[in-house]
C-alpha cells in the first residue's frame, strides 16, 4: 500500500554492482571498515608472506635462542632460535586454507541439506532434526581430537573433518531460513504454476536463503579459525615446523615467565584476524538486514 | 501443559540414547579398536589378542553397546586400560571440578552478563554502549586459549598475584582449589558473559521498537516504569533459553581453558585419555559432556515453557 | 465559540532524507477540536494522518521533527511540555486508541493489570476502588464475565475483544479527547460494526471528543460530525460529515468517494490516475495537479489555499465551485450476460469437503481418515464459462481453502471438482497435466509476497510463458511488453524489481503474471483487500476489462461484499465452511435472505451519512464449524429450535438459480426480514 517513488530509474542490478552496493554499506560503519582491513591485510600478507619473509621459517640456530626483539630480528627469537617475525607472517597461511576451503565446503552441505529438509517437511524432517540435535550435543573439540588422533592430522584430514561437523549447525539454519521463505506467496503461486521442485528451489528459494547462508558463512568461518587454531594449540593441528599460530602460543606458555614476547606476536595476529571477521560478518548483516545476535552460537 | 513436559523429558531421554549410539558408532568405525590405539606398536600377535579377550572386545558390537549403555545408566564405565582403575572414580573426581568451574562462572557471568546487555541496549549508540560492545566483541571473538593466555600473563607472569598452573591434586578437597580456580573462572566467566551480553542487548534493542513499548509510552507510563514493567519483561524472555544454550555450548571451551592451566577437570583429563587412546575413558567423558548438554538444553526449554505466557495457556 | 480542547495551528512536520534535503510528511495543518465533538480525518495511506493524530499528543516517530507551527492541548503546546507533563496528559485527558490492539498489549502482562496501570496512572483511587474501576471499564465497553477476563492474557482474546479492552484502557483516564488510529482494520466486517456502534454510544454517554483516523469512509461516515480530507500531507476540504459526504466540494474527495463500490449497484466504480507524490514531490503549484480532472495552468503554478465555501467548508482548491458542475464518469462497461448457460460450465464442486487437520500416525498406519469436522463441507458448485461467481464470506468462512483446492494446492476430502466436464482437478498440483495448469491461473492478496523480491518484473512474467509455452528470447520479451501493455505498465517497468513499485503495480504485475498463461479461470483471492480504494477501483476496472476481452471466468473471493457486488454476476455466501445461500447477486443482496447473509448486509458500512447498519446478530466469533446442523445456528438471531442445531438445512430455492440454506419457510423469512427493515 506503501506509495513509492516510482521515479526510480529501476536499473537492472547486475550481480557485481550488488557486491558494490554490500561492500560500500559495510565499509559505512567503522566497526565494518575496520573489520574489512583486516580481514583483507590478512589474505594479503598470507598470500605475498613467503615472498617477503626475512629468514627460512625452519631455520634453526642454537646460539640465538630466545633473544629479545632486536633490529636483525624484529620481533625476537623463539626456543628453538627461529625468527619470530617469519614464523609469526607465515603462521596464518595454513589456518586460512583450510578454514576456507572447509567453510565454503560447510555452507555449500549444510545449505543444500537444510533448504532440502526445509522443502520436505514432516515426520522424515523432524526425524532427522533430532538426529541433528542429537549430533549438536558432542563437544566439537572432543570429535575433532578423536578423528585427528585415529586418523592423522594435515589439511588432507582436516578440511572434510571441519566442513563436515561446521556444517550440520548450517543445516539447522537453512532450514529454519527455508521454512520462513516457503511460508511465503510467491512460493506458493510457484508451486501453484506448476513449476517442478528443482526449479521452485533454484529459483525462488535460494536467492532468497542465499542472504542468510552469507552470513552464517562468515560467521563459521571465524568459528573454525577458533578450531583449527584451539587444535594446533593442543598439538593436534598442524605438523610442526609448519608455523601457527596456535602452535607457538601454546609453545610459548613454558616460557611466559622468561620471555613473554614470544607469545605476543601470535597472540596479535590471530586475534586481529578473528576480531576481523566478526565485525565484517555483523556489518555483513547489518548490510544485508538480517537480525543475527539472537541465535545462539552454535 | 504437563503434556508438554512430559513429552519435552521424554524427547530429551531420547536424545541422549542417540549421542550416546553416536559415540558408540563414532568409535567403532574408528580404524583399529582400543586395544590397537592402547599398545599402539606392539598391538601384534599375542599382545593383542590377550588384550583383546580381556576387555571381550570379540564380541559382537551390540552386546558391547547394550553393557557399556546400562553400566553407564549405573555410573560404571568400565575400567581404563592406561590406569587399570574403574573409570568412574576417576570421572567422579574431576566432574565435581569442572562441575564447580562452569556452576561459579555461570553464577557470576549470567546476571553480570544480563546487565550489561540491559545498560548496552537501554543507551544504545551512546558511551556506555560503546564501551561495553566493543569489550565484548574483543572477548568472544578471541579464542579461550588465548585470552587464558592473556590472563595468566598479567596476573601470573608480570603481577605475580595467582598462579598460572593448577598443580594441586585432582581429588583434593574444594578449598584447596580456591586460589587456582579464580583465573579460570575469569577466563570462561568472560566468554560466557560476553555472548550472553549481545542476546540480551539485541533482545531489548527489538522489544523496544516494538508497538506495545510504544502504546505504554502513549499512555503515559515513566520511561523506568515502562522498562521493568513491559520492556525487561518481554526481552528476558526469549534470552532464556539462548543462555542455557551458550552455557552448553561453552562446555567445549571449557576443555581449552582446564588444559591451558591444567586444571584437573572433565576436559583436561578428555585430552589426556585421547593422547594414551583411552578410548574407554574417552568414551565415558563424552557420554556425560553430552548428557550435561543435554540437560542444559532440556532445562532451558522446561523454563520457557514456564515463563512463557503464550506457552503457559495453551490448550494442548 | 466554545474553546477548543486541541488547536492545530499550521503544522508542518518533515524529515531529512539522506540527500540532506529537508521532505514535509505535513504541511499548513489548521484544525480544531471542541468539546464533544467527533471529526473524522480521512485519507489513502502515505497522507499523514496516523503522524498528525499522534502528533496531537506530542508524538513523532523517530527521524520526524516539526518544521513550522504547534499543536495545542488545552492552550500549552505539546511539543514545549516537558517529558513529566507529558506522561500526565497522555493516557489521561488525551488517549490513543491504537490501530492494531493485539499488536499493542504488552503480552506478558494480563489484562487486569495493564488497564489498572492506566487507571493508577492517571486517577488518585485506592486499590480496592482501582479494581472496581476495572471492572467497571471492561463493563461499559460491553466485554462479558469481566472479572474472568482480568487474569487473561492479551493473545487469549479475539480480535474484537483485544479492541475493546484497547478502548476501556483509553477510557481509564476519564479522557477529554480520543484519537483513534484505524482502530477497526483488520477486524471482520460485523465486528467492526459492533465496534464503531460502541464508540458511537460511549461518545454521547462521556461526552469525549473524538478524532478518528481512517482510510475506510464508510467507518467515518458513521461515526463523524466532521470531516477533514487529506491528500499528500494536507488538507483539501474539511466540513460537517453530510456536506463532505454527498456533494464533495474538492475534486480529490469526490473522485475517491466515487472509487468506492457501492452495494445497490453493480457497477464497477470508476478511479482517479496516477498516484499521490512522494513527499517533496508536489512541487509549487497544487499536490492533485496531475491527477485532476479539470485542472488547469494556474493549479501547476500557485498552490491553493483553504477557503471557506457557502456551506460551513474549508476547500484547498482553486475551482471548487466547478466540481459538482463536473460531469460523472463513465462506468466501465460489465460484460454481456445474457447468455449464460449452465450446461455450458467450466467448473464443477459437487459435495466438497476439505480438512486442514492431517492424519496423525495412527490414523496412517490404519489408513482411515481423521474423525474431526471437515472444515469446509458440502460445497456444490456450478461455475459457467465466462461468468464471475463471488466467494463471500468472513475470515473462518473457508472461502480461501476452496480456491486452494481448485489450484490443487489441497486435495479434497471428499467429493469431486470437474474441470470443463472432463477432467478431475482433484488430482493435486504435481499429478496435473501442463494444459490443465495453465488454464487455472490464481492471484494472491498480498503483492508485497506473492511476487518475489530478487526477481525483475522481466523474470515474474517469463516464469509463465516459459513454462507453458516455452517462449525465449525476443519472443519473450515481446510478450511481456505486451502484458504490460494489457495492463497499463510501460515498457519500461521491465527492468524493475517489486521494491521499486507501488502497491497498485505490483498487484497489475501480479494479474500480467496470471493473464501470461491465456488461462481460462482465474482465482482472485482477496486481490483487491490490501490496496488502497483509489487503487482498488483501478484493479477491478482492469479485471473487467480484461474479462471483456478473453471470455475469462473469475472465481472472485471477497470478505467486501461492495467489491463483490460491483464485480460478480452470482453470489454465494460462506460461513464456517459451509454454502449458506446462493444465486445471482442482485437476488442475493436482497430480502428473502439467508439469516447470515441478512446479518453481512446489515453490517456493511456505506460512506452514506443516512445509512445506519443493523446489528442483528451478537459480536461473538464462531472458532470451528459444528459437528452437525446448520453452521450459524449458535450465532442466528432467527434461530427457531432445535431442529437448526440437529439437521442439515434444506436448500430452498427462492428463484432462478437463487437458493437459501435454512429451515425457516421462505414466507415467514420474507415476512420477519420485511418487518425488521421497516422498523428500522
Amino acid at each position: 500500500m506503501a506509495t513509492t517513488n516510482n521515479t526510480d530509474s529501476g536499473k537492472r542490478k547486475t550481480a557485481f554492482s550488488t557486491l558494490q552496493t554490500v561492500l560500500s554499506a559495510m565499509a559505512s560503519r567503522p566497526s565494518g571498515l575496520v573489520g574489512l582491513i583486516l580481514v583483507a591485510f590478512h589474505i594479503a600478507l598470507a598470500i605475498v608472506s613467503p615472498a617477503i619473509a626475512p629468514y627460512d621459517f625452519r631455520e634453526l640456530s642454537a646460539q640465538i635462542i630466545l633473544n629479545e626483539p632486536s633490529s636483525e630480528h624484529w620481533f625476537g627469537t623463539d626456543n628453538l632460535g627461529r625468527d619470530i617475525f617469519t614464523r609469526t607472517m607465515l603462521g596464518g597461511r595454513q589456518a586460512l586454507l583450510v578454514t576456507t576451503i572447509s567453510t565454503i565446503l560447510a555452507i555449500i552441505w549444510g545449505g543444500l541439506l537444510g533448504v532440502l529438509f526445509g522443502l520436505v517437511g514432516g515426520r522424515l524432517d523432524e526425524f532427522l532434526m533430532r538426529l541433528v540435535d542429537a549430533f549438536l550435543c558432542l563437544p566439537w573439540i572432543l570429535v575433532l581430537l578423536l578423528i585427528v588422533v585415529t586418523v592423522g592430522s594435515g589439511p588432507v584430514v582436516l578440511i572434510p573433518t571441519l566442513g563436515f561437523f561446521y556444517g550440520i549447525p548450517v543445516i539447522r539454519m537453512a532450514r529454519a531460513a527455508t521454512h520462513d521463505v516457503v511460508a511465503l506467496d510467491f512460493v506458493t503461486a510457484a508451486r501453484a504454476r506448476g513449476e517442478t521442485r528443482s526449479t521452485i528451489v533454484r529459483r525462488e528459494l535460494l536467492p532468497n536463503v542465499l542472504d542468510v547462508l552469507l552470513v552464517e558463512g562468515a560467521m563459521r568461518w571465524s568459528w573454525m579459525l577458533l578450531a583449527f587454531s584451539s587444535l594446533s594449540f593442543l598439538g593436534f593441528g598442524v605438523t610442526p615446523p609448519t608455523p601457527d599460530w596456535g602452535l607457538m602460543i601454546s609453545d610459548a606458555r613454558s616460557f611466559m615467565s622468561i620471555a613473554p614476547w614470544v607469545a605476543l606476536p601470535p597472540v596479535i595476529a590471530l586475534s586481529s584476524l578473528i576480531i576481523g571477521i566478526n565485525l565484517s560478518a555483523d556489518a555483513l548483516a547489518k548490510a544485508l538486514g538480517i537480525d543475527r545476535a539472537q541465535k545462539a552460537p552454535v | 501443559m504437563v503434556k508438554l513436559i512430559a513429552r519435552r523429558l521424554a524427547l530429551g531421554v531420547l536424545t541422549i540414547v542417540l549421542v550416546s549410539g553416536i559415540i558408540f558408532v563414532g568409535v567403532e568405525v574408528l580404524p583399529g579398536d582400543s586395544c590397537t590405539a592402547y599398545l599402539g606398536r606392539f598391538a601384534q600377535g599375542k599382545r593383542l589378542e590377550n588384550c583383546r579377550r580381556d576387555f571381550g572386545l570379540e564380541r559382537p558390537a551390540l552386546t558391547r553397546y547394550s553393557e557399556w549403555a546400562l553400566g553407564a545408566v549405573q555410573g560404571d564405565f568400565g575400567v581404563s586400560m592406561k590406569r587399570k582403575t574403574p573409570i568412574s572414580k576417576t570421572v567422579g573426581t574431576r566432574f565435581r571440578n569442572t562441575v564447580i568451574l562452569g556452576v561459579t562462572a555461570s553464577i557470576i557471568g549470567v546476571p553480570l552478563a544480563i546487565l550489561l546487555g540491559i545498560i548496552a541496549a537501554l543507551w544504545r549508540d551512546h558511551l556506555p554502549d560503546l564501551w561495553v560492545s566493543t569489550t565484548a566483541i574483543f572477548a568472544m571473538t578471541i579464542p579461550e586459549f588465548v585470552s587464558s593466555t592473556i590472563l595468566i600473563l598479567i596476573f601470573s607472569v608480570w603481577l605475580r598475584w595467582l598462579p598460572g598452573i593448577v598443580i594441586t591434586q585432582p581429588d583434593a578437597p574444594l578449598f584447596e582449589f580456591l586460589s587456582d580456580i579464580i583465573l579460570p573462572i575469569i577466563a570462561l566467566a568472560l566468554v560466557m558473559t560476553a555472548h550472553i551480553l549481545r542476546m540480551v542487548r539485541t533482545s531489548v534493542i527489538n522489544v523496544m521498537a516494538s508497538d506495545y513499548v510504544q502504546m505504554a509510552q502513549l499512555k503515559g507510563v515513566p520511561y523506568w516504569q515502562m522498562v521493568f514493567k513491559h520492556v525487561l519483561p518481554n526481552a528476558l524472555l526469549p534470552t532464556i533459553n539462548l543462555v542455557a544454550l551458550t552455557i552448553a555450548w561453552l562446555l567445549g571451551g571449557t576443555i581449552v581453558i582446564e588444559v591451558v592451566f591444567n586444571y584437573p577437570g572433565l576436559g583436561r583429563l578428555m585430552v589426556q585419555a585421547i593422547s594414551f587412546r583411552d578410548l574407554a575413558t574417552v568414551q565415558a567423558v563424552a557420554l556425560i559432556l553430552s548428557t550435561l548438554y543435554v540437560g542444559l538444553n532440556l532445562f532451558a526449554d522446561l523454563l520457557t515453557l514456564l515463563a512463557n505466557p503464550r506457552l503457559r495457556t495453551m490448550r494442548t | 465559540m466554545r474553546e477548543s480542547l486541541v488547536q492545530v495551528n499550521n503544522l508542518g512536520i518533515g524529515f531529512t532524507s539522506r540527500a540532506k534535503v529537508t521532505l514535509p510528511i505535513l504541511r499548513n495543518i489548521d484544525l480544531a477540536i471542541g468539546e464533544g465533538e467527533t471529526i473524522g480525518l480521512v485519507g489513502e495511506s502515505g497522507c499523514g494522518k496516523s503522524t498528525l493524530a499522534l502528533a496531537m499528543m506530542g508524538y513523532l516517530k523517530s527521524g520526524l521533527r516539526v518544521l513550522e507551527g504547534d499543536s495545542l492541548f488545552r492552550g500549552r503546546n505539546v511539543f514545549d511540555m516537558d517529558k513529566r507533563a507529558l506522561e500526565d496528559i497522555r493516557g489521561g485527558e488525551l488517549a490513543l486508541i491504537p490501530q492494531n490492539a493485539g499488536q499493542s498489549l504488552t503480552p506478558t502482562s494480563r489484562i487486569g493489570r495493564q488497564i489498572n496501570e492506566s487507571v493508577k496512572l492517571h486517577t488518585r483511587l485506592a486499590k480496592e476502588q482501582r479494581r472496581e474501576r476495572v471492572i467497571e471499564l471492561l463493563s461499559q465497553v460491553r466485554l462479558p464475565q469481566p472479572q474472568e477476563l482480568l487474569n487473561r492474557y492479551p493473545h487469549e482474546l479475539s480480535g474484537g475483544q483485544q479492541q475493546r479492552v484497547a478502548i476501556a484502557m483509553a477510557l481509564a483516564g476519564e479522557p477529554d479527547v480520543l484519537l483513534l488510529d484505524e482502530p477497526t482494520t483488520g477486524l471482520d466486517v460485523t465486528t467492526q460494526a459492533h465496534i464503531l456502534e460502541l464508540l458511537r454510544d460511549l461518545a454521547t454517554e462521556t461526552g469525549t471528543a473524538m478524532v478518528y483516523v481512517s482510510h475506510d469512509l464508510g467507518a467515518i461516515a458513521r461515526v463523524s460530525d466532521r470531516i477533514a480530507v487529506m491528500y499528500a500531507g494536507e488538507f483539501v476540504l474539511e466540513g460537517p460529515a453530510h456536506q463532505v459526504l454527498k456533494w464533495p466540494a474538492h475534486p480529490y474527495a469526490r473522485g475517491l468517494l466515487l472509487s468506492i463500490p457501492r452495494l445497490k449497484e453493480a457497477v464497477v466504480p470508476t478511479s482517479m490516475p496516477g498516484l499521490p507524490p512522494p513527499p517533496g514531490g508536489a512541487g509549487q503549484g497544487c499536490a492533485f495537479a496531475d491527477r485532476c480532472p479539470m485542472t488547469e495552468q494556474l493549479c501547476r503554478d500557485k498552490r491553493p489555499a483553504l477557503e471557506p465555501t457557502a456551506m460551513q467548508e474549508l476547500v484547498c482548491c482553486h475551482f471548487h465551485e466547478r466540481v459538482d458542475q463536473l460531469p460523472l464518469p463513465e462506468s466501465p462497461k460489465r460484460p454481456d450476460r445474457s447468455n449464460l448457460d449452465e450446461l455450458n460450465n467450466i467448473l464443477r464442486l459437487e459435495n466438497v469437503a476439505i480438512n486442514y487437520a492431517k492424519p496423525s500416525i495412527v490414523d496412517q498406519i490404519l489408513n482411515r481418515q481423521p474423525d474431526v469436522t471437515p472444515t469446509v463441507d458440502k460445497i456444490d458448485l456450478t461455475i459457467c464459462r465466462g461468468e464471475t461467481i463471488g466467494l463471500v464470506g468472513e475470515s473462518g468462512s473457508g472461502k480461501s481453502t476452496i480456491l486452494r483446492a481448485i489450484a490443487g494446492l489441497l486435495p479434497p476430502q471428499s467429493g469431486t471438482i470437474t474441470y470443463d466436464k472432463a477432467e478431475s482437478l482433484n488430482t493435486p498440483v504435481g499429478e496435473r497435466g501442463k494444459d490443465l495448469l495453465r488454464s487455472v491461473q490464481l492471484i494472491f492478496q498480498n503483492p508485497d509476497a506473492s511476487l518475489n523480491p530478487r526477481h525483475t518484473v522481466a523474470e515474474l512474467l517469463a516464469q509463465p510463458l516459459k513454462l507453458y509455452f516455452g517462449l525465449g528470447g525476443d519472443e519473450l520479451r515481446e510478450r511481456s511488453v505486451t502484458l504490460l501493455e494489457r495492463v497499463r505498465l510501460r515498457a519500461d517497468y521491465l527492468e524493475r524489481l517489486p521494491s521499486q513499485l507501488s502497491g497498485g503495480e505490483k498487484q497489475r504485475v501480479a494479474v500480467a503474471r496470471a493473464f501470461a498463461a491465456e488461462p481460462e479461470l482465474v482465482l482472485c483471492d482477496e486481490v483487491t483487500s490490501a490496496l488502497d480504494v483509489s487503487v482498488q477501483a483501478a484493479v477491478l476496472h482492469l479485471l473487467t476489462q480484461l474479462q471483456v476481452d478473453h471470455g475469462t471466468t473469475y472465481v472472485f473471493v471477497s470478505h467486501d461484499l461492495a467489491v463483490v457486488r460491483a464485480l460478480a454476476d452470482r453470489v454465494a455466501v460462506l460461513y464456517q465452511g459451509r454454502l449458506c445461500e446462493m444465486g445471482p447477486s442482485e437476488n442475493v443482496y436482497r430480502s428473502p435472505s439467508h439469516p447470515y447473509t441478512e446479518v453481512l448486509l446489515g453490517a456493511v458500512l456505506e460512506p452514506d451519512p443516512d445509512a445506519e447498519p443493523v446489528l442483528a446478530a451478537e459480536d461473538a466469533v464462531d472458532l470451528f464449524p459444528p459437528a452437525k446442523g446448520c453452521p450459524f445456528y449458535r450465532r442466528c438471531p432467527r434461530h427457531i429450535g432445535d431442529i437448526c442445531d440437529n439437521e442439515t438445512p434444506p436448500w430452498q430455492p427462492t428463484g432462478p438459480g437463487h437458493a437459501i440454506r435454512c429451515h425457516i419457510p421462505l414466507g415467514e423469512l420474507l415476512n420477519m426480514q420485511y418487518q425488521s427493515a421497516t422498523t428500522n
